[in-house]
């Protein structure tokens, strides 16, 4: 028997008259990252904060790794580590420096700070560097430094709060290989992001939050799912296109569309590749060879987008 | 997919407060921190040091000549001696401010947040910052006695008294540093802090007998200035360093001053402690 890495009960908060959270429910097991995706003001780093003992929420219940945030928040901070927005990092202390105080202040002795601060720094390939003031450093490895003082303590759940946002796709790559890394050596990685395929390529599971609620949650393909299956698009010269049409129309039981503006007819296919043989087999028979034909699968944005415009409420 | 597990006997044996000495311990780590700051970033040093400087020297030579006279033959005639300890109590002050600013720093860039979210004591990072920003002070005024002697201030009974001075007055801005950290935490940007720092301390400063002493004051304002903290601490001082020369003239003994300096400087930590570490415990940045 296991604790829930993370368990949220109907977490409501609210700034003056802005719902930030709006009755959030959130439950995960340990080994996992999971991918907290939403727009702008969504309330994501509300839900973290509340979930990393910051801010207290109006109502409802939360628990890091089996510990109540609300009744014991600081035994929840011995289990947690929190990465936020911004690289929290002291410029005018060296990288390991920073790695060591975060180090003594979970409780370590001298010795082990030391031991950890370092192993950090060789993780995070940053060893060359540790013993520069963090003003010397660039945007992507202050994250980089950021994320590791989030580590230092051996957090038994990492939260971090859109860990890639505003650094350049190198160093974006290098914070992905690091909490794969992370979760592979067991720690349960709760992040934010606005970037869909962050989530697509990491998140064993993903929730969509939008005007502090709930609105989706599931693995990549449960989302995508969601929105309906694949479609398959075909191009054929103007002259053909009434026949094909029909073609489509008797040897496939879905009705197609043609859509001018992009010059396609585009075709339901929940069969996915099996339907896209029947279709050509059928053009075949009546021997025309299409332009172009290709199968679409709805990415995570069409399933984003496709959410977050049913929530759409006007300002 | 894997799946790890919690060790759940690290969570059945949870404390949930800090101790004591994890508490001083935490409180040391962040001290230690915000020195190396205050080393590593001279210039809050130096125009923490050039300021009072400047002004002792302005002060000294632009309104030394009159008020020097209107003090007649007391202090030597000299003006340094009456205005130098009253300085070094306003140097105080001013450097409290570093307080709120440091702090409005810290919340900007995300460092109050990661302290928040580990698992330290709730005072530690006040305590830490207000004890560094002591010595800091420390630093400063005793830098500002030299400068003063340089340009003549002669203490009167020896350097044993001149130390218990230096102590009431760097006691007395790390009193007002934790006012300072309520309000830093309150108003959240460098700017902001700047001008609500000194929104409380003019008025302290100036209806004070820093400058001038207290009965050249309009007689409204006396009853005030008499028993304000920065009179009671500038006077202290004076009574410290200036010995006789200046306590014939106090109408309150030196016991009676230092008793009343450590009244207001407990006042002042009693009231701003328990708000500064509410607001605190509060505030996301």
């Amino acid at each position: 028997m296991t604790a829930p890495a993370v368990r949220a009960e109907n977490v409501v908060k609210h700034f003056g008259d802005v719902k930030a959270l709006d009755g959030v429910s959130l439950t995960f097991e340990p080994g996992m990252i999971y991918g907290l995706l939403g727009p702008n003001g969504a309330g994501k780093t509300t839900l973290i904060r509340v979930l990393t003992t910051l801010l207290r929420p109006d109502s409802g219940s939360a628990e890091v790794a089996g510990v109540d945030v609300l009744a014991n928040p600081t035994g929840a901070r011995r289990r947690l580590g929190l990465a936020g927005q911004s690289a929290a990092v002291d410029e005018f202390l060296t990288g390991y420096e920073n790695l060591e105080m975060v180090g003594r202040l979970y409780g370590l002795g001298r010795a082990e700070a030391k031991r950890r601060a370092n192993d950090v720094l060789e993780r995070l390939t940053l060893s060359d560097a540790s013993a520069r003031q963090v003003k010397t450093y660039s945007g992507g490895m202050r994250r980089r430094l950021d994320l590791g003082a989030s580590m230092v303590g051996r957090p038994d759940v990492l939260f971090l709060d859109e860990p890639t946002t505003g650094i350049d796709p190198a160093s974006r790559i290098d914070i992905w290989g690091l909490i794969t890394d992370l979760v592979a050596s067991g720690t349960t990685i709760l992040m934010t992001t606005q970037y869909l395929e962050e989530v697509d390529q990491l998140a064993t599971r993903i929730g969509v939050i939008d005007h502090g609620v709930m609105i989706a949650e599931g693995t990549s393909d449960d989302l995508k799912n969601q929105i309906g299956g694949a479609i398959i698009e075909l191009m054929v010269r103007a002259g053909n296109r009434e026949r094909v049409m029909e073609t489509l129309r008797s040897s496939t039981s879905q009705e197609p569309t043609y859509d001018p503006v992009r010059d396609l007819i585009t075709l339901p296919a929940p069969g996915g590749t099996a339907d896209l043989f029947c279709v050509v087999r059928a053009l075949d028979a009546i021997d025309i060879t299409p332009l172009a034909i290709d199968v679409h699968k709805p990415t995570l944005d069409d399933a984003f987008l496709a959410l977050t415009a049913d929530q759409e409420v006007p300002a | 997919m894997t799946t790890a597990t919690l060790p759940e006997a690290a969570i059945s044996g949870d404390a949930h407060r800090i101790s004591l000495i994890a508490g001083l311990r935490d409180t040391s780590v962040i001290v230690r921190r915000n020195m190396v700051r205050n080393v590593r970033l001279p210039q809050l040093l130096i125009f923490a040091t050039i300021q009072p400087v400047l002004f002792l020297l302005l002060f000294n030579y632009v309104f030394g000549g009159s008020i020097g006279l209107s003090l007649g033959g007391a202090y030597g005639g000299k003006y340094i001696n009456y205005l130098l300890p009253g300085m070094l109590v306003q140097t105080a002050m001013f450097s409290s401010m570093q307080t709120a600013i440091g702090l409005t720093e810290d919340l900007g860039n995300g460092v109050i947040d990661r302290f928040r979210s580990l698992p330290i004591a709730r005072s530690a990072v006040l305590a830490g910052r207000t004890s560094a920003d002591m010595v800091r002070t420390l630093f400063v005024v005793s830098l500002l006695t030299i400068v003063g002697y340089i340009v003549g201030f002669r203490t009167a009974d020896g350097l044993p008294k001149l130390a218990i001075g230096l102590i009431f007055c760097v006691l007395f801005g790390f009193a007002l540093s934790w006012v300072m950290a309520f309000v830093g935490l309150a108003v959240k940007t460098p700017e902001a802090a700047n001008s609500a720092a000194f929104l409380p301390l003019f008025p302290l400063m100036f209806a004070s007998s820093i400058f001038v002493p207290v009965d050249t004051l309009p007689s409204w304002m006396q009853g005030f200035a008499e028993n304000q903290p920065v009179t009671v601490l500038a006077d202290t001082m004076r009574g410290y360093v200036l010995g006789q020369e200046f306590l014939s003239t106090s109408p309150r003994s030196l016991t009676t001053l230092s008793l009343f300096s450590m009244f207001w400087i407990v006042v002042i930590l009693v009231i701003a402690v328990p708000l500064a570490v509410r607001k605190y415990r509060r505030t996301v940045a």
